[in-house]
């Protein structure tokens, strides 16, 4: 039957002991190790070359207030993107295909946000609920949008890298699925199908790394909003 | 005369094999003993292929490699029920 198709993102598990915090745990093995050198390996120039282009980047519009948060989104935008690649080598198990574990980090971040916001300047967090120059018969309907379009944020963060990545990951096996049954009925068909999961290949890899630049990218926003 | 090294500290390779068995005897299982095992192990393989000064792409590969390859034996015995399936 078709149930095969979504065994790749049933949590993996040896023997009754779950896998997935090694799976969770492998990209620590790939980021560097303090050393105390100056010039220190290849690896490590580069991953560094790329963390400060994206940190300078993203903390651009934050205040200084905001600055405190570069830690942790820079780390969890690394942890993002390393899972989300890993996940593309074959017989890999990506951890961020489940949406628990999206939403363990987008709603706590988004909350803290929200917080933040209230607790430090509540006039002007509230404030937002309402867009300026808004005629005045809508002003009530459009804070009750406003305030729901708040709540569904840590909703929407961690369903849409779920939904990225678990449907690239059908999207592939499918093709490729179609690409090996194909090939002793009508080769020139698996040919153009090879194709296509070449090119759906490549564009995974793109969207990998965009959804966790994404996700990232969201939360300085609604940072920027509420420090 | 020369001063010879303990058994305990002697590398695996430079064991006799009758020594073997006590050799096994002497080693740190205890967790903090493995752990302490997979670091240095995993140290002696960054430092030779990972943490030099021009390192290239196959240090890397080989750690991806080694992911591909244990992540194909841990989800074995979920695969091998679709090697003789009609439809997938």
């Amino acid at each position: 039957m078709n149930l095969s198709f979504f065994d790749q993102f049933t949590s993996p598990c040896l023997m009754g002991i779950p896998l997935i915090l090694i799976s969770m745990l492998f990209p620590t093995l790939l980021l560097p190790t303090q050393t105390n050198r100056w010039i220190t390996n290849r690896m490590s120039t580069l991953q560094l070359w790329l963390a400060s282009m994206v940190t300078k980047q993203l903390l651009l519009p934050l205040n200084k207030p905001g600055h405190k948060w570069a830690l942790i989104l820079i780390s969890l935008m690394i942890f993002l993107m390393t899972i989300n690649l890993l996940g593309l080598l074959p017989y890999t198990f990506t951890p961020t295909t489940q949406l628990s574990m999206n939403m363990a980090l987008a709603l706590p971040l988004w909350l803290a946000t929200v917080l933040l916001g209230l607790r430090n300047q509540p006039t002007t967090s509230l404030a937002h609920l309402l867009p300026e120059g808004t005629p005045t018969p809508l002003i009530p309907i459009l804070i009750m949008i406003e305030t729901i379009s708040l709540m569904i944020r840590p909703m929407a963060l961690g369903v849409r890298l779920t939904a990225n990545l678990t449907a690239g990951h059908l999207l592939i096996q499918l093709i490729s699925t179609t690409a090996i049954t194909l090939l002793p009925i009508m080769p020139t068909v698996s040919i153009l199908t090879t194709t296509i999961l070449l090119l759906l290949t490549i564009l995974e890899v793109a969207v990998a790394m965009i959804q966790a630049y994404v996700f990232i990218l969201l939360l300085s926003l609604y940072l920027q909003e509420n420090i | 005369l020369c001063a010879a090294v303990l058994l305990k500290d002697t590398k695996l390779m430079d064991v006799k094999l009758g020594q073997l068995p006590t050799w096994l005897a002497m080693r740190d299982f205890t967790p903090g003993g493995i752990l302490g095992g997979l670091r240095r192990g995993y140290d002696r393989y960054y430092n030779k292929y990972i943490n030099v000064r021009k390192g290239g792409l196959g240090g890397i590969s080989m750690l991806l490699a080694g992911y591909v390859v244990i992540s194909y034996i841990w989800s074995y015995s979920h695969i091998k029920h679709d090697r003789r399936r009609k439809y997938h």
